[in-house]
């Protein structure tokens, strides 16, 4: 990369742009924010929580003192509750349910409480829940994002050889390469990775499953990358869990799309959780195609790598915008500039670099107006592509009209030994969402193979019963 | 603008707010500093033979992330010599004319050492005597403080013995560590008391640190019984003042004591017939400036309320207190929960239900689910209106129709 095309700041500006948007709280103030905590019953936080985490119990035990088992109740319903901790909308989930919020307009900091009781348990390397005893079955989980590492956690706990297949280096999927670094960095990803390891998980890494028609199976001669037959993965398991995720990010389809300096946000925003700042690509002026949560993150983050000017271009506008409000405050706050009712109709490259010059437009309220915004990095951020050929091809399981994989309420699809959970069936939605459908899958996995029903935490919420003696 | 001056027992003092006996009245340049911040009186550390005392004495209650709502101690009477702790008091009288300063005593329990001791202390211009009758801690040990509080006998015999000397008001400090308050108040009142201040500070001990073991205040790996005082102990002292000051035979002053903090604290002592008040703990807390507001917001009551003078208002609640068996078995309230105001944190379903009448169910209104209550279960406990986080939110509504009056007691003996 050579030195004009990346971050202007020094690193130790860069650092501090980066520094973590909720840090961790000191013990003095999880106590005080802990025993703010109305305690309150049948929880309006629990229901709001995708995963059903039992908060005022774990708020609770912070507040008497109690770490380990705040981690457990918090991990017992999530296993990637330190991950969700940090990324989780909680604006628009636990803490939007908060009745503090109605009370004083201030609810409790329930997101970086569980941050702080799920951080000891972590540092502490306490092991909350452990392996059960092997019951002689195995299941094989495809992608160790948060759906994947969800499944893999309860189904260990079941007693169940677990191995989960991951393409990438690393596993995580996107809690390691897809959240905004001043969000969570890629340790508390692989920390909890690691966490979920000593419950005696199997992570193949570098590890691709393909079709039966692939060239060729086996581990590669030249790289440190694998693949592996589905039909292998099949014969090997009882059971199988997609949690593939989505895949690669959609195209424009404009001319010049393929120019210098044009990349899609997962690619850059996973350069830049590597922290290498030099090495991170970055133009003077960054033009962001899109308008969702993954739209904010590369904007937010090209600004504070230190993009002199970073703007967003969507086609429709604001109120339209597919990002959380509080996404657009935060982009706003960091100085985005905002080309809203516009779409990209040509990337026009400079005559002697050949790199991005230009990004053509055409405005979307009627007026057809075309304009230009000189630029030399176009981000793209128009969602991912679905992996309908995986399914089809590979896996030869059912998917819908919109490419999700068709399941049903116990995350079985349409071949009763595979399960699928995450992004890939339900069309792209929070970490926490994957993690509560990789908790049912592992239940109707556990159904399927045992024949026995096992509700985790937070599987459904229990609905409060009155007594029988004065039922009315 | 209410007038806040009193005339207790015969001890004049700007305003009804005194320092209890206890640290913050140690030494003269603290009373001082004390009566600069505005405090109409102070009852001087007690005087006596001086002590040694231990390190560490105090130790804390702490409840839901709020420090010291009690405290508990172990300190003893005052350290310092006789003659250093005389001559600060004439000197700080002598500065601060119109404001009381007491004179705390405490000595062996005999004739001569209390003649000595009160001769000795009223050729320092005090206003008055109060006699530690109280102290739970240590001094008791010794044949002092609550020693004698809790036999009626030598309350009333220690008083007399005062009384045969002294030229000044006494006050006598009651101990509550008895069953009944009554009793020591009506021997000190016997003994020729003014006046008489309670309560003193309750045994305790106030927890153990779990990791090592050892009880709290750690005196090198040990621990005794101590004080117990502060926030906390206010509804026990208002119970003692009330006690008091209904009881038909008793009829000497009563200086209050017990969880004041504020100008609120000091007003329910007055109406339940304290005649002034003392404060200890929260001045330990949070120093001598928490007496402006209890001035400022004594002041603001009174005039709200239309009374020119504090006087007023003490004893105004004392008829109201009565013996169970007296109250009105048809008088009958049930909780009413105002939606508007609910933030459905459903704590009262929750209290109800496992600590009371189970008389809540869930209903919908406009698509929410709110806490109702079926008033065919309801017994008007409070509970639910006591736990509720939000202002008016639940509220007791009187359901009987205001007909006559029947208690237990009126039931019992045939009347309808």
């Amino acid at each position: 990369m050579e030195k004009a095309f990346c971050t202007p700041l020094d690193i130790t500006q860069i650092e501090k742009n980066f520094a973590e948007i909720n840090p961790a709280m000191t013990a003095a103030e999880a106590g005080i924010e802990a025993n703010r905590c109305l305690y309150c019953y049948d929880a309006p936080c629990l229901h709001a929580c995708p995963t059903h985490i039992d908060v005022p119990s774990f708020i609770k035990k912070i507040a008497s003192g109690n770490l380990h088992g705040s981690a457990r109740v918090i991990f017992d319903a999530n296993p990637i509750g330190a991950t969700c901790a940090r990324v989780c909308p909680v604006e628009v989930l636990c803490e939007g349910a908060c009745v503090e919020k109605t009370l004083l307009k201030k609810p409790i900091e329930i997101g970086r409480l569980q941050r702080y009781a799920t951080d000891y348990a972590l540092a502490n390397s306490k092991q909350i829940f452990t392996q059960g005893e092997a019951n002689g079955k195995s299941v094989g989980v495809v992608g160790s994002g948060p759906a994947g590492l969800s499944c893999a956690t309860y189904l260990a706990r079941l007693g169940y050889d677990v191995t989960v297949y991951e393409r990438r280096e690393k596993a995580g999927g996107l809690d390691t390469y897809g959240m905004a670094e001043y969000k969570m960095s890629q340790a508390v990803s692989l920390a909890e990775v690691e966490h979920i390891e000593r419950l005696g998980v199997k992570f193949l890494t570098n590890t691709e499953i393909v079709g039966q028609d692939a060239a060729e199976a086996g581990v590669s001669k030249t790289a440190i990358h694998s693949t592996l037959r589905f039909k292998e993965l099949s014969d090997a398991h009882d059971a199988i869990f997609l949690a593939t995720g989505l895949g690669k990010t959609n195209h424009l389809n404009i001319s010049g799309e393929d120019l210098d300096g044009v990349i899609d946000a997962l690619a850059f925003i996973e350069q830049v959780k590597t922290r290498d700042w030099k090495s991170i690509p970055l133009g003077q002026t960054v033009v962001v195609v899109g308008a969702g949560n993954t739209a904010v993150d590369a904007l937010t983050q090209a600004k504070r790598l230190g993009g002199a000017r970073v703007i967003m271009v969507y086609r429709r506008t604001e109120k339209d915008a597919p990002a959380y409000e509080y996404e657009i405050e935060l982009a706003k706050k960091d100085g985005i500039e905002f080309v809203w009712q516009a779409t990209p109709v040509e990337i026009i490259a400079d005559n002697t670099s050949g790199r991005v010059a230009l990004l053509r437009c055409e405005k979307t309220d009627g007026s057809g107006r075309v304009f230009d915004i000189p630029c030399d990095m176009v981000i793209k951020a128009v969602g991912q592509q679905k992996m309908r050929g995986f399914f089809e091809s590979v896996a030869g399981v059912d998917v819908d009209e919109k490419g999700r994989v068709v399941i049903n309420d116990q995350m079985q699809t349409s071949d009763p030994k595979i399960f699928a959970g995450g992004d890939c069936a339900n069309g792209g939605a929070e970490a926490v969402d994957a993690a509560q459908m990789g908790k049912l899958a592992a239940m109707g996995i556990h159904k399927s193979l045992s024949g026995e029903i096992v509700t985790f935490a937070g599987a459904a919420i229990k609905k409060p019963e009155k007594s029988p003696a004065h039922a009315h | 603008m209410a007038d806040l001056s009193i005339n207790f027992a015969g001890i004049k003092s700007p305003n009804p707010f005194w320092l209890a006996s206890a640290p913050p009245t140690n030494m003269g340049s603290m009373v001082e500093r004390a009566f600069d911040a505005g405090w109409g009186g102070a009852v001087w550390k007690t005087l006596g033979e001086p002590i040694t005392n231990v390190s560490s004495r105090l130790a804390g209650l702490d409840y839901g992330g709020n420090r010291l709502i009690g405290l508990n101690n172990i300190e003893l009477i005052t350290d310092r010599p006789l003659a250093v702790n005389l001559k600060e008091i004439y000197e700080c009288k002598k500065k601060y004319p119109d404001n009381a300063v007491i004179v705390s005593l405490m000595v062996e329990s005999k004739r001569e050492a209390w003649h000595e001791i009160v001769k000795k202390s009223q050729d320092t211009g005090a206003d008055g005597f109060e006699l530690n009758f109280g102290c739970p801690h240590g001094m008791s040990e010794r044949g002092m403080g609550a020693a004698m509080g809790q036999v009626p006998e030598y309350t009333c015999m220690v008083t007399e013995w005062v009384k045969e000397v002294s030229t000044l008001p006494v006050i006598v400090k009651l101990t509550p560590n008895v069953t009944h308050i009554v009793p020591p108040g009506q021997a000190a009142q016997r003994g020729g008391a003014d006046a008489v201040s309670l309560i003193n500070t309750i045994n305790s001990v106030m927890g153990v640190d779990i990791d090592t073991m050892i009880p709290y205040p750690n005196v090198n790996g040990m621990a005794a019984h101590g004080g117990y005082c502060g926030t906390a102990v206010k509804p026990i002292a208002l119970n003692m003042v009330s006690e008091l000051a209904r009881d038909p035979e008793f009829n000497i002053p009563i200086s209050g004591i017990g969880g004041i903090n504020t100008w609120r604290d000091a007003v329910e002592f007055l109406l339940l017939g304290a005649g002034n008040v003392q404060v200890c703990t929260a001045v330990m807390h949070y120093g001598y400036r928490i007496v402006e507001d209890m001035i400022d917001g004594l002041k603001n009551y009174l005039d709200e309320k239309g009374f020119a003078s504090v006087t007023e208002i003490i004893g105004k609640s004392v008829s109201r207190v009565t013996d169970w068996g007296n109250l009105d078995l048809n008088y009958d309230v049930k909780a009413h929960v105002h939606e508007e105001n609910c933030i459905r944190c459903n704590l009262c379903y929750v209290a109800c239900e496992d600590g009371a009448h189970q008389s809540f169910e869930f209903r919908e209104v406009d698509g929410k689910r709110y806490p109702f209550v079926i008033e065919a279960e309801c017994v008007g406990c409070n509970l639910c209106y006591l736990i509720c986080p939000s202002p008016g939110a639940i509220t007791m509504e009187r359901r009987d129709a205001g007909g006559p009056a029947q208690s237990w007691r009126d039931r019992t003996s045939g009347k309808s």
